[in-house]
C-alpha cells in the first residue's frame, strides 16, 4: 500500500507517493536528495535529523513523512536559503563551531529554535538546549559560545 | 639574506575553515549522501550469539523476498576474498586467527556477520534479513579477560593454544632494589571499561567495481584511503592501480575507521560479483556490534618513593581484554603496548617493571581508537602520583615539580626506553598553576566543605605519541606508509593547488596544509586549494593518525612548497634576466628580495609558462608543479607533552558529578592555527571525560552488549560538559623545519585522570577512594560505602 502525500518543504510543494513506513528524514534524504538532514541514531536521541515542522523542531526520524502531509517543513537546505541564518552560520565559523560537520544541520536548527524563543539565552540555558544534539568532536564550548554570539549580536541590533 | 623571511605572517595564525561553510550551508558530501546509478544496499544477518557453532541455514525464503538482488553466505562470498591476520612481527610471539568476510562455521562474538542480504533498497534487506533461519549450537563465551588465562578456560577461538594474543615484559635492573629500599610503596588496582567510538556518521561505504575495466572505486568515510587501497588490491587480486579509494567528508572517525572490517570487505565482494554499486551504512545498533571497541583493561600497579618524595620506580602489569582475534592491519596490541610504555612518562623515575598481556576473549574486535593507550597510563601513573603526595603529606602540584624531568635536562630516555627530544613540564606546570588560580581554587575548596560541599581537584601531567616513523607499524611488515606526499602547482592564472596524502576529517587538515604553503609562496592560503582524500589525484601517504597530520603532513607540504617556489623564481629570474637568489616571493607577486618591490605578477609567471613558453629562453625549465615525500627521520616520535587539571564537585548523597571547570596547558610545539589546536584540544578532552564518567559497553556473562544503543549509552552532552580553558607552551621540535608537533590525542590523553584525580580529591575526607572508569554514580557511591 501507498499513500500519497502532499507538503511544503523550504518553500516548494511537493506531491510524492510513500510507504506508510518511510520517516520524514529518509524522504528528505532519498526522495527529495535534502542530504543536510544526517541520520545518526533513527531514535531521536542524537539531534542530527532535526528539521522544523511548522516552525518548531522536530526528528525527522521519529516522524513518519506521512505524519507531514500537510505540513511545512523547512531543513538547513531553506534556512540557508532563506538567509535567516547569515548571522549564526558566520558565529559557527568564526568560532570553529564545527569539526566533522555531521551534526551541524541539527545543531544550526536547534540553535534557530532557541533563539527564536528565547532572545537572551545564558550559557546554561544554551547547553540546556543542546542537551539532545550530540557532537563527537567539538566538546560543545565554540557551538555555545557561536550561539551566545549571535544572540547577543542580535540584541545588539535590536537596540539599536 | 632577505629581508623578507620564507616564514611569513599566515603560519601561527587563526585562520578559518574554508570547507567548513559547506558543511553550515548544508552542503557536506558524506558517503551516506551518495547515490550510484544501479546502486543496491547491503544488511546483514548476524550471530545472536557470542560463541558457537552453525549447525543450520536456510536462505530460501529471504531469496524469494520482495527487492531482493542475492543473499550470499560464505560459502559465496568468502572465496572472493584471502583471509588477513592482523599480527605484526616486531610483537614477538603475537598470534591471532585468520579473518574472512562471512562466519562459515564458528561464530566469534555476538553480532558478527553471517550473511549478506543485497536488495534494492536498506530496508527491503532488512525484510528479507527477518526471513533468514539461522541455528548456532552455543558454546561458553570467553568473557572475562582474567579468567580467559587460566589453564581450564574455554579458549575464544579454534586454532588457539590459548587466550594469550601476546605477551611482554619491559624492566630495567634496579626496579626490585627501588622497591626495597623505598620509604614507601603505594599500590592500586584499576579497571578501565571498555567504550566505543561512537562517530556521529557511522561507517558507510560504497563499493563499485566496474566489470568491463577491471576498476574497483570505494567510496568511504574513512582516515586512510591510501591503506585501504592497498588491502583491497591484495585482497581481492587486483592491480593497487584499479583500486581507487575515495574518502569524501567524513562524520567523525578518532581511529576507529581506520581498521579493516568484515562489511566493507563484504562490500567490495558483492560488487565484484555483482558488477554494480554496492552501499553499506552501518546503523546505530551495527555500529556498536561492529565497530572496533576500545581500552578495556585490568591493571595492577605499584609506585616507590623515597622520602623526599623522589619517584623511584613503578611495577605495572596490564591485562587488554580484545575480542575474539585481533584487528588488521593494525592489531589489537598496540593500545597494550603503549599503555606499558607510556607509564610514568613525565617524570625522571629510574626504574621501570611493565608486564603486558593481550588477551581474547568472545566480544568484538578492540584496537586504536584516539589516545591509544594514554589515557590508561596516564591515570595509573597520576592516581599513583596522588596517592604517593598524600602519603609524604605534599601538594600534588609540590610532588609533581620534584619528579618531571627538568626543562633543562633534555634529551632524555625515560625509564621504559622513549627517546624525549625537548618537553617542557616546568613550564607546563607553572602555567597550569596561574590559569586555574590554583591557591585560590584550594581556599574555596576547604571553604566549601565546611558546608558540606566537596569539591575536587586534580591534575594530571603528560606526554602524547606523536609524528610516528617507520617504527610504528612498517618495521613490523605492516603495509602502512610511514610516510607523506604533496604535489603543489602553480595555475596558470597564479593560484596554488596542493594535493596531500593527509586527510580531512574535521580537524582542520586542509586548512593548516593551506597555510603553509601560502608562506612558502608568498600568497593568501584562501589561494591555496587543498585536496585530500582521493588515491587517484593525491600522492600515496599515511594520511591521519597517530598525530601524524600536521607534523608530517605541514611538513611535506612546506618542503613541497619550497621546491615550488625555487622553480617560480628559476623562471622568473630567467623571464627578468636577474639572479633568483635576489627575487622572492610575496603578495602573489615576484618581488625584489631587498626592496620588497613588486617584479612581476604570479599570474603572469603562469601565463608565461603556460601560453607563451615560446618566449622564454632555449632549455628554461616551465614547470610549475613541485612533488615531494617526507618521512620523519629524526627521533622515532616527537613527544607532545602538557597538564591538565579538573575541577568537580561530588554529590556525596547521589553519587552523581558535576564537571565545574577543565584546564589543558599543552606544547605541540610550532602551532600552526591557534583557532584549531584549541578545538581538537577540546575535543579531545570531552573524549576523554566521556570515557571518565558515561561510556562503558556492557556485557552480560553470555557475551551479550547490552547498551548499543544511544539511548542506553551515554555519551557526554552539551550539558554535562565543563568549559575548557586552554594555554600553550611553544617548543618546536628540531626534527623538521616546521617544528609542529600533533595535538589532536592530547585531550583525550589525560583528561580522564585528571578528573579521577578530582573525583578522589573530593572524596578524601570520607577515606573513599575509586579507580574505575567509567566513574558512574553507583560506583562512586560504592566507593564511599553506601551501597
Amino acid at each position: 500500500m501507498k499513500i500519497e502525500i502532499t507538503m511544503t518543504v523550504n518553500g516548494e510543494t511537493v506531491r510524492e507517493t510513500v510507504e506508510p513506513r518511510l520517516s520524514l528524514a529518509d524522504f528528505l534524504r532519498d526522495r527529495l536528495g535534502l542530504t543536510a538532514t544526517h541520520l545518526g541514531c533513527e531514535m531521536g536521541a542524537c539531534g542530527a535529523c532535526l528539521v522544523l515542522l511548522g516552525g518548531k523542531a522536530v526528528h525527522s526520524c521519529l516522524t513518519l513523512a506521512a505524519q507531514a502531509d500537510g505540513e511545512v517543513i523547512e531543513t538547513l537546505e531553506g534556512l540557508n536559503e532563506r538567509g535567516v541564518i547569515a548571522d549564526l552560520q558566520a558565529a559557527f565559523h568564526d568560532r570553529n563551531a564545527l569539526q566533522c560537520g555531521y551534526c551541524t544541520p541539527g545543531m544550526i536548527v536547534t540553535a534557530h529554535a532557541l533563539l527564536a524563543d528565547n532572545h537572551t539565552p545564558g550559557r546554561h540555558e544554551i547547553r540546556d538546549a543542546l542537551s539532545g544534539n550530540y557532537c563527537r568532536c567539538t566538546g560543545y564550548e565554540a557551538i555555545v559560545d557561536a550561539i551566545e554570539a549571535t544572540a547577543v549580536q542580535r540584541m545588539g541590533e535590536a537596540a539599536e | 639574506m632577505t629581508a623578507f623571511p620564507d616564514t611569513q605572517a599566515h603560519i601561527g595564525q587563526a585562520h578559518r575553515r574554508q570547507n567548513a561553510l559547506r558543511h553550515i550551508a548544508g552542503r557536506g558530501r558524506f558517503v551516506t549522501d551518495i547515490v550510484l546509478p544501479r546502486m543496491v544496499h547491503a544488511a546483514f544477518v548476524r550471530s545472536p550469539l557470542a560463541h558457537g557453532r552453525i549447525v543450520g541455514l536456510d536462505v530460501e525464503a529471504a531469496l524469494r523476498a520482495p527487492g531482493i538482488i542475492k543473499v550470499f553466505t560464505a560459502a559465496e562470498l568468502n572465496p572472493t576474498c584471502t583471509p588477513w591476520t592482523g599480527t605484526l612481527d616486531h610483537f614477538a610471539r603475537m598470534t591471532s586467527i585468520a579473518q574472512n568476510i562471512l562466519a562459515d562455521d564458528v561464530v566469534l562474538w555476538a553480532g558478527q556477520p553471517v550473511v549478506m542480504v543485497i536488495a534494492r533498497s536498506r530496508a527491503e534487506a532488512e525484510d528479507a534479513c527477518e526471513l533468514v533461519v539461522l541455528d548456532i549450537e552455543d558454546d561458553e563465551p570467553v568473557v572475562d579477560g582474567a579468567l580467559a588465562l587460566q589453564a581450564d578456560a574455554v579458549i575464544a577461538a579454534p586454532g588457539l593454544s590459548s587466550n594469550l594474543c601476546y605477551g611482554t615484559v619491559l624492566e630495567t635492573a634496579g626496579v626490585d632494589r627501588a622497591f626495597a629500599e623505598a620509604a614507601h610503596v603505594v599500590e592500586a588496582e584499576f579497571v578501565f571499561g571498555r567504550h566505543t567510538a561512537v562517530t556521529l556518521e557511522p561507517r558507510a561505504i560504497i563499493a563499485d567495481f566496474d566489470a568491463s575495466t577491471g576498476q574497483l572505486t570505494v567510496h568511504q568515510g574513512t582516515q586512510t584511503p591510501y591503506q585501504f587501497q592497498d588491502v583491497y588490491a591484495r585482497h581481492f587480486g587486483l592491480n593497487e592501480g584499479q583500486v581507487r579509494v575515495i574518502a569524501p567528508d567524513v562524520g567523525g572517525s578518532f581511529g576507529m575507521k581506520l581498521h579493516v572490517y568484515h562489511e566493507e570487505m563484504g562490500a567490495v565482494a558483492a560488487s565484484k560479483l555483482l558488477g554494480r554499486p554496492v552501499r553499506f551504512v552501518a546503523d546505530r545498533l551495527e555500529a556498536f556490534l561492529s565497530d572496533i571497541h576500545a581500552r578495556d583493561h585490568k591493571v595492577t600497579a605499584r609506585m616507590a618513593v623515597a622520602s623526599d618524595g623522589r619517584i623511584t620506580a613503578m611495577e605495572v602489569d596490564d591485562l587488554t581484554q580484545v575480542g575474539a582475534f585481533s584487528s588488521y592491519p593494525r592489531t589489537s596490541a598496540v593500545e597494550g603496548n603503549q599503555v606499558i610504555r607510556l607509564m610514568g612518562g613525565p617524570y625522571a623515575m629510574p626504574d621501570y617493571r611493565g608486564r603486558l598481556s593481550v588477551v581474547f576473549q568472545n566480544k568484538v574486535q578492540t584496537s586504536q581508537y584516539r589516545a591509544v593507550g594514554h589515557p590508561i597510563a596516564c591515570a595509573v601513573t597520576e592516581v599513583l602520583v596522588d596517592r604517593a603526595a598524600e602519603a609524604l603529606e605534599l601538594d600534588p602540584f609540590d610532588m609533581r615539580a620534584r619528579n618531571v624531568v627538568a626543562d633543562n635536562a633534555y634529551p632524555h630516555v625515560s625509564a621504559t626506553g622513549y627517546q624525549f627530544e625537548k618537553l617542557s613540564h616546568e613550564a607546563c606546570l607553572t602555567r597550569l598553576r596561574e590559569i586555574m588560580d590554583y591557591d585560590s581554587l584550594r581556599a574555596e575548596q576547604a571553604a566549601l566543605r565546611k558546608q558540606g560541599i566537596h569539591r575536587g581537584i586534580g591534575i594530571a601531567p603528560f606526554v602524547e605519541i606523536t609524528n610516528p616513523g617507520a617504527a610504528f607499524y612498517g618495521v613490523g611488515g605492516a603495509r602502512i606508509s610511514a610516510q607523506d606526499g604533496a604535489i603543489v602547482k602553480l595555475t596558470p592564472a597564479g593560484d596554488v593547488q596542493c594535493m596531500i596524502s593527509v586527510t580531512e576529517q574535521g580537524q582542520g587538515t586542509e586548512t593548516i596544509i593551506a597555510q603553509v604553503v601560502a608562506d612558502q609562496l608568498g600568497v593568501a592560503p584562501d589561494r591555496v586549494k587543498v585536496i585530500t582524500g582521493d588515491t587517484d589525484t593525491t600522492p600515496s601517504g599515511g594520511a591521519t593518525w597517530a598525530c601524524r597530520g600536521a607534523g608530517i603532513g605541514g611538513e611535506t607540504a612546506l618542503r613541497a612548497g619550497r621546491k615550488l617556489r625555487d622553480q617560480i623564481l628559476a623562471l622568473a629570474g630567467q623571464i627578468l634576466q636577474a639572479d633568483p637568489g635576489g627575487l622572492a616571493l610575496s603578495g602573489g607577486n615576484v618581488i625584489d628580495a631587498v626592496t620588497g618591490a613588486p617584479r612581476m605578477a604570479l599570474a603572469e609567471i603562469g601565463r608565461i609558462a603556460t601560453y607563451r613558453p615560446d618566449t622564454l629562453p632555449r632549455g628554461s625549465d616551465n614547470s610549475l608543479t613541485a612533488v615531494h615525500h617526507f618521512a620523519p627521520g629524526g627521533y622515532p616520535f616527537d613527544f607532545t607533552n602538557g597538564v591538565q587539571a579538573s575541577y568537580v564537585e561530588v554529590d556525596v548523597e547521589t553519587g552523581l558529578v558535576k564537571l565545574l571547570k577543565h584546564w589543558v596547558v599543552e606544547d605541540c610545539g610550532r602551532i600552526i592555527n591557534p583557532l584549531l589546536v584549541d578545538e581538537q584540544i577540546r575535543g579531545g578532552v570531552v573524549q576523554g571525560l566521556g570515557a571518565a564518567f558515561f561510556e562503558e559497553c556492557l556485557y552480560d556473562d553470555a557475551g551479550q552488549l547490552t547498551n548499543g544503543s544511544l539511548a542506553d549509552y551515554l555519551v557526554p552532552m552539551a550539558g554535562e560538559m565543563p568549559d575548557i580553558e586552554i594555554a600553550h607552551v611553544e617548543t618546536p621540535t628540531l626534527d623538521t623545519i616546521l617544528g609542529a608537533k600533533g595535538v589532536g590525542e592530547a585531550g583525550t590523553a589525560a583528561a580522564g585522570a585528571a578528573a579521577m584525580n578530582a573525583v578522589n580529591d573530593a572524596l578524601r575526607p570520607f577515606a573513599a577512594r575509586i579507580s574505575q572508569t567509567p566513574m558512574t554514580p553507583v560506583r562512586i557511591l560504592q566507593a564511599l560505602g553506601h551501597i
